[in-house]
């Protein structure tokens, strides 16, 4: 029985966890609860995969109501791929947060992190196991709210501005989501994904369902941070509490991206958004201008969260690069990446949170001489950074070697060599650091600076371990993205 | 009344008196109310009128309250660029519902696909008249309580920005209005009227417009006239805040609770049918039940933002 109900629980057990974290109201409590909710999530996240892998998709009806009267459930390669993703960065992250949080957040909004965390963890895993487009922007709203509080709940004041500013655009975002959700209501009278896809080709030539496509692509690509749509994000994830930001770069964007895959390829289909709509010569130059503007920021900030921030659009780029070339191995890539983005940024930012509980500032300057005080920390950090920049071994060449070789399919030569430079401006920013860390001049706290304590480097090399893992053993990460690019192409050819 | 909308739109822009304009935003959803009323979106126009019309402007106020009335000049430049978004955006607006069906086309998609088993067989799937209710709490009741976390995730926000006093009392700046007799006589007369409309609304809602959204937000609003007009040491004397709080949190875990029990006696997540002896009992007694979760979250969360606002002045 338990095995029919897994969908309906990969939601609600953190949706529970919630206002359960709420009505505790203590700080290790809320932690407790909350991680365990995390991880019970990651548990049912892998069997869900197992279990699409071995059957194919799976349908939920919810209140037992067919779709599309209903609401259902419906997970295949790409969204158990991207359920995984979430929850298993939600659940490494969440362990790393205890000492990182109680040191960054006022000890009496701890335990609303916590239920922030939960409520932010629902309604991500709530838009990628959808099949059902409204529940999509409910559950956004759900996640979409609890972020601008985790990240306006840090002690840094200029992260209130952030979070301002993040809700301002992602307000936006959302209603142009809702407005071209409502549009495509009218012209089908249906909510439901896979009954969208079936009736929208009788009215793909209307007005209103190419404004609807408009309407939807600039609202997901707001909350995707998709260049130039990006302007929230650097300040977001520079001032967010430490965790949090780990949280976010290897969850909330990427599920805003499953969306567009969802939107373009499932629901649109590749004929109406490539063809029709001539979709890829907009996302072309915007992904390529993202990355290469985005990444020579990056070189010129002295944040470092910050231009991890900055790294985090140009990474964007890439995923929507691979889409923009609509071949199973562009998509292969951009799924990829996804997965291995969410590796590498979450690692980055977790061996942050490590330097700024013992230097309480990441900032260029006072990172210099870390690399002898703190060598664990910024030995992941190191390694992360090679992952970042593509080096073999690495979940970062994986990524951009299949790019690459979806570039050279289709005889775009230049193009790979732009991935190529690119990488350069990667080594660039991250090279700084390292310069910083461990050929700089130390100051005079240096002496002071201890090694971060056991509960924050273990998750935070359990993350470090999974980018090299990943980067040798590919057989899960490219066997399931092949399978889903496949799923998502295929349904119109 | 479109015409109407459009005049109180324009002049929310361009009037700089926030106070004023926070005034216009409830004309604003008055009017909207009616429009729906003329549509005959009943229930519709009653949230948006408890909801725009009423509870949001007394938030509107009590954030006007904690900053300014005045809004600050923006520097011309950014005028162009947000003028420039707006255009594009309304002139896509525009060019979208060039094709969409005329209003009232018996023909149009959205009558003919799924509307036509929700207004034809509700009555035996469910067994309860207002169709609206069915569609909002079975059918898409997992929607619903999406909704009903959303307003609690916004009010847990509010919480963690203001936060609230969990202990002691919440002193207002300028004491309560107390002193003025006529506003006293009519909030006493008042309060048990608002009171007993809101469980009306509350238990109504299978037959008639309403339900526990705009249930939750009139049983608030009740709360909020005392606090402001006997001070807030008498309302939190009645409601404290932590009590309050955690009610906010029991609504959702009410409604998720019915969906976990489905769930455990064997059928799917808030597949109401197994609850009861016969499938529409259950859909009866599963409908009451969220309705109830929503409305406690509701007006919890009302309350709290409410509380947070009030409580927010004193530690300044």
């Amino acid at each position: 029985m338990i095995r029919t109900q897994l969908p309906a629980l990969q939601v609600v057990i953190p949706l529970l966890a919630g206002p359960t974290c709420l009505l505790l109201h203590h700080s290790r409590l809320s932690w407790g609860l909350a991680t365990s909710a995390s991880w019970v999530a990651l548990f049912i996240s892998l069997a869900l995969l197992d279990q699409v892998l071995a059957t194919g998709p799976i349908s939920y009806e919810l209140g037992g109501w067919a779709a599309p009267w209903g609401i259902e459930y419906r997970i295949d390669e790409i969204n158990a791929f991207v359920l995984l993703i979430i929850s298993g960065i939600s659940a490494i992250t969440i362990s790393f947060a205890r000492t990182s949080i109680e040191h960054e957040v006022h000890s009496k909004h701890v335990y609303l992190v916590y239920t922030g965390w939960m409520l932010c963890l629902t309604g991500l895993l709530g838009i990628a196991i959808t099949g059902d487009v409204f529940n999509v922007f409910v559950f956004l709203e759900i996640s979409s709210l609890s972020s601008y509080l985790l990240i306006s709940l840090s002690r840094d004041q200029r992260a209130l501005t952030a979070a301002f500013r993040y809700l301002v655009m992602g307000t936006i975002g959302a209603t142009f989501i809702l407005i071209g959700i409502a549009l495509l209501y009218m012209m089908t009278g249906t909510l439901n994904m896979s009954d969208l896809a079936a009736r929208i080709p009788s009215v793909s030539d209307t007005r209103t369902v190419k404004i609807a496509f408009a309407f939807l692509t600039a609202g997901i690509g707001l909350k995707a941070a998709v260049f130039p749509m990006h302007f929230w994000l650097p300040n977001a994830y520079a001032y967010a509490p430490s965790a949090i930001s780990a949280l976010f770069a290897g969850t909330a964007t990427k599920v805003a991206i499953y969306l567009l895959l969802r939107f373009f390829f499932t629901i649109y289909g590749v004929e109406f958004s490539f063809e029709t709509m001539k979709l890829d010569r907009i996302l072309l130059p915007m992904a390529l201008a993202g990355i290469f503007v985005a990444s020579t920021v990056a070189i010129f900030q002295t944040d470092i969260k910050r231009m991890l921030g900055y790294s985090s659009i140009a990474q964007i780029g890439y995923i929507v690069l691979g889409v923009s070339l609509v071949s199973v191995t562009g998509v292969t890539a951009a799924i990829l990446h996804l997965f291995n983005h969410a590796l590498m940024k979450a690692a980055l930012f977790v061996a942050l949170g490590c330097v700024f509980f013992r230097v309480g500032s990441v900032t260029r300057d006072d990172l210099a001489g870390i690399g002898y005080t703190m060598p664990w920390t910024m030995g992941a950090f190191v390694l992360g950074g090679l992952s970042l920049v593509g080096i073999p071994l690495t979940v970062g060449f994986i990524s951009k070697w299949y790019l690459i070789v979806a570039a050279l399919e289709q005889q775009m030569w230049w193009l790979a060599g732009l991935v190529l430079i690119s990488s350069l401006l990667a080594l660039v920013y991250v090279w700084r650091v390292i310069e910083i860390a461990y050929f700089g001049t130390p100051g005079d706290r240096s002496t002071e600076i201890k090694e971060a304590p056991a509960t924050l480097l273990i998750p935070t090399w359990i993350l470090i371990i999974a980018n090299i893992y990943f980067g040798i053993d590919t057989s899960l990460t490219v066997g399931v993205a092949e399978r889903a690019a496949q799923a998502l192409l295929g349904n119109a050819s | 009344m479109l015409s109407l909308l459009t005049v109180t739109a324009l002049a929310v822009a361009r009037l700089d008196q926030l106070f004023a304009a926070v005034m216009l935003f409830g004309i604003y959803s008055l009017l909207s109310a009616a429009l729906f009323v003329v549509m005959d979106a009943v229930d519709v126009a009653f949230t948006e009128a408890a909801v725009g019309a009423g509870i949001s402007i007394i938030l509107m106020l009590g954030a006007l309250a904690l900053t300014s009335r005045e809004q600050r000049p923006v520097p011309r430049s950014r005028h162009w660029i947000a003028l420039v978004v707006v255009v594009v955006t309304g002139a896509g607006l525009i060019y979208g519902t060039l094709d969409i069906p005329l209003y009232a086309d018996p023909n149009a998609p959205a009558h003919l696909h799924v509307a036509p088993r929700y207004l034809q067989q509700s009555m035996q799937e469910i067994g309860i008249p207002n169709v609206v209710t069915s569609v909002l709490a079975s059918y898409r009741g997992y929607d619903t309580l999406g909704e009903t976390v959303v307003i609690f995730t916004a009010a847990v926000g509010v919480i963690g920005r203001l936060g609230v006093a969990t202990e002691g009392r919440i002193e207002p700046k300028t004491g309560g209005l107390e002193h003025y007799l006529i506003l006293r006589i009519t909030a006493k007369f008042m309060l048990p009227l608002i009171l007993v409309f809101a469980l009306y609304v509350q238990f109504h809602g299978d037959f008639g417009p309403g339900g526990g959204f705009q249930a939750g937000v009139i049983f608030a609003s009740a709360f909020i006239l005392y606090g402001l007009v006997f001070g807030m040491e008498n309302v939190t004397a009645v409601a404290p805040p932590v009590v309050v709080r955690s009610l906010a949190a029991i609504g959702v875990l009410i409604y998720a609770g019915v969906g976990v029990v489905s769930l455990l006696m064997g059928s799917n997540f808030l597949d109401y049918n197994i609850l009861g002896h016969e499938p529409t009992h259950g859909q009866h007694l599963g409908i009451f039940l969220v309705e109830f979760g929503v409305g406690v979250t509701v007006a919890a969360s009302m309350i709290s933002l409410f509380y947070a606002y009030a409580s927010y002045q004193r530690e300044k």
